[in-house]
């Protein structure tokens, strides 16, 4: 596929089809086929091991599959391109372990992230050096770390790392959010903020959910995905999925 | 906020500048004003002394500004001083015209001496002072842009990326040591007589080449200043602690890098240039990888990501080599090792780095934490 590719193949925001990549001979995606429409939420479930952080790998281009077709916007090809090519098309990731910018300040985390010109000249004296404080305030509100924005980002508990980490994937603005365990380490409040939080950002965003929380997951309430040594194994309903036999076979073992 | 980053005031960085434009006036009026039976007069040999320091410091905050603020651990950026210092040779020597040994109009004496007939292609223009200081400038800042366009581009990174600077070094000197180079050989460049018409002895033009200096740090410092306060520099700092965070924000890490190691380049090609002349000579041995590294610890003894920090540490480090090798000349090498070993495990941050830290703290210590947040919460 190239992206000179006239007519739309798919009208899905994010299309993957047989995708498999292994790693010395190990499987990590086998044949793995899945779509998300603009605007969609998924939550992607599974035991460990069952490829979803390799998913996101290859979603991200930090990982390229061996075979396989990886559309963006029904035409662009995401296997071509690199990471900060993806970033700019409009794919933001937030990392299973919190990876904010320790030694800055959680508002420079921000001004960081926000969308707009990315070049080296452009943000020597562009306009990154004069971002308006509202702009980050608004964000640094929506996951409540307003009072918080002249500290450190090292200095923050590891929920607020969390919390600061998805304000970043919303200074990003990207049309497709991968949120790889969100509410792993948190408290059971801050897991519920977490969940309101995302459904709030899924009204006018793609987002794929990774998560081992299924009460987390059930607040969601989205279409949810079991994916199982490196393929789908069940879609629906949570309710559906958690009742199906082969994911409950997966989850308890054999 | 509407006034830009890069405009907030430091007290550290102006005082800083304020030491160095003193400096740079106060050493040559007690220099050239004073009679050399005064009590305040500085000699001149102290004053080109101070001058190296200073082109030390150029060297350190240039280092700083790759390896501070991007973590690039350059162990060759004493390749780009010398190549610099090289350019400003063949002016110098360019300038000796036929007061050499042999006479020639055209050749330097070991051109001669090698008994070749025409001024290579390699030395074409350097007869012109304006054209040898664009080669300053450009020769490193062009070689650091090849290397470090293939090294970033293949993501070459920590400790291989240090080895290969290392081996460029290296490389430079097997190679300016080749007579056939065309650069003197094992000799280098030295016999200088005059600089832009005026004899390099002289101690008028000491002084002058000592404020040239003084402003070429000062201006490499505030260009460095300016980059590391940008939203230019943040990027910077966050390739440094998280490299691939900062690609998957959308950020081209190795052209960011490629900018940062070029300016860096040059402004070490700028120091390079200004020490031949207060030292009078250039040879291969400014290649040597011992130099890079002891650039290196300059650095971190006053504290990386400081960029005054890294001045000052060339600074006090040159001063007590000096002292120590006239003192005790056997000892010098097992007090840079000592050195070394001391700050990585008792200063990390450097001396700089380690008293702002502490200026920060107490500081802290008197300020309210935000609401609803005790100290110790962080799990």
């Amino acid at each position: 596929m190239n992206m000179a590719h006239s007519s739309e193949l798919t009208s899905s925001l994010l299309y993957l089809d047989g995708v498999s990549v292994s790693f010395d001979g190990f499987r990590a995606l086998n044949n793995l086929s899945l779509t998300i429409g603009a605007g969609e939420m998924r939550a992607i479930i599974g035991p460990n091991g069952a490829g979803k952080t390799t998913m996101m790998d290859v979603m991200t281009g930090k990982t390229k599959p061996d075979t396989g077709d990886v559309l963006y916007e029904g035409r662009i090809d995401l296997t071509k391109l690199d990471e900060a090519a993806i970033a700019e098309l409009g794919i933001g990731r937030k990392f299973q372990k919190p990876t904010v910018f320790e030694s800055q300040s959680v508002e420079d985390n921000i001004v960081l992230s926000l969308r707009g010109a990315r070049g080296p000249f452009s943000s020597l004296w562009g306009w990154r050096n004069r971002v308006p404080q509202h702009d980050i305030e608004k964000i640094l509100e929506t996951v409540g770390l307003a009072d918080h924005r002249k500290r450190m980002a090292a200095d923050l508990s590891h929920g607020q790392k969390q919390w600061l980490e998805i304000g970043m994937l919303l200074a990003q603005d990207p049309k497709v959010l991968l949120v790889d365990e969100p509410v792993a380490g948190m408290t059971d409040h801050e897991t519920e903020q977490t969940a309101l939080l995302l459904r709030d950002i899924a009204k006018d965003h793609a987002v794929i959910v990774v998560e081992h929380d299924m009460s987390f997951v059930r607040a969601l309430a989205c279409r949810v995905i079991c994916l199982h040594e490196g393929s789908v194994l069940a879609e629906g309903h949570i309710d559906a999925v958690s009742k199906d036999d082969r994911v409950i076979e997966v989850y308890l073992g054999r | 906020m509407s006034r830009a980053l890069y405009l907030r005031h430091d007290r550290l960085g102006l005082g800083f500048l304020l030491v160095l434009c003193a400096l740079g006036v106060l050493v040559p009026v007690l220099n050239l004003a004073l009679p050399v039976s005064s009590a305040w007069h500085v000699p001149t040999y102290a004053m080109s002394l101070m001058g190296k320091y200073v082109c030390y410091a150029l060297l350190a905050v240039a280092l700083d500004l790759v390896w501070g603020f991007c973590g690039i651990l350059s162990l060759g950026h004493g390749a780009f001083f010398a190549i610099g210092g090289y350019a400003m040779g063949m002016y110098l020597m360019r300038q000796i015209g036929t007061r050499g040994v042999y006479g020639n109009p055209q050749l330097p004496d070991f051109m001669v001496f090698l008994n070749w007939k025409e001024l290579p292609l390699t030395w074409f223009g350097f007869s012109s002072f304006g054209y040898a200081m664009l080669m300053v400038i450009l020769v490193p800042g062009l070689l650091a842009f090849v290397f470090g366009w293939f090294a970033f581009r293949s993501r070459v990174t920590g400790v291989y990326l240090s080895i290969i600077t290392q081996a460029m070094t290296y490389a430079m000197m097997l190679a300016f040591f080749r007579n056939d180079m065309g650069f003197g050989g094992n000799n280098g460049l030295t016999d200088f007589k005059d600089i832009l018409g005026f004899n390099i002895q002289s101690q008028g033009t000491r002084a002058c080449l000592f404020i040239a200096s003084i402003i070429a740090l000062a201006g490499c410092y505030l260009l460095a200043r300016f980059m590391v306060h940008s939203a230019y520099g943040k990027v910077l700092i966050a390739i440094r602690d998280a490299e691939s965070r900062s690609r998957f924000l959308g950020y081209r890490v190795e052209h960011f890098k490629l900018l940062a190691f070029t300016v860096s380049a040059s402004m070490a090609g700028l120091a390079g240039a200004l020490y031949v002349p207060q030292i009078g000579i250039i040879n291969p041995s400014e290649f040597a990888p011992g130099n890079s590294i002891e650039a290196v610890i300059w650095v971190a003894v006053g504290g990386r990501g400081t960029l005054v920090g890294a001045a000052l540490g060339a600074v006090l480090v040159n001063f007590s080599k000096t002292w120590l090798t006239g003192a005790m000349p056997e000892v010098w090498l097992f007090a840079l090792g000592a050195l070394f070993i001391v700050v990585t495990l008792f200063l990390p941050k450097g001396l700089v780095g380690t008293a702002s830290h502490y200026l920060k703290q107490r500081r802290d210590r008197h300020n309210v934490l935000p609401a609803g947040h005790p100290i110790g919460e962080a799990r």
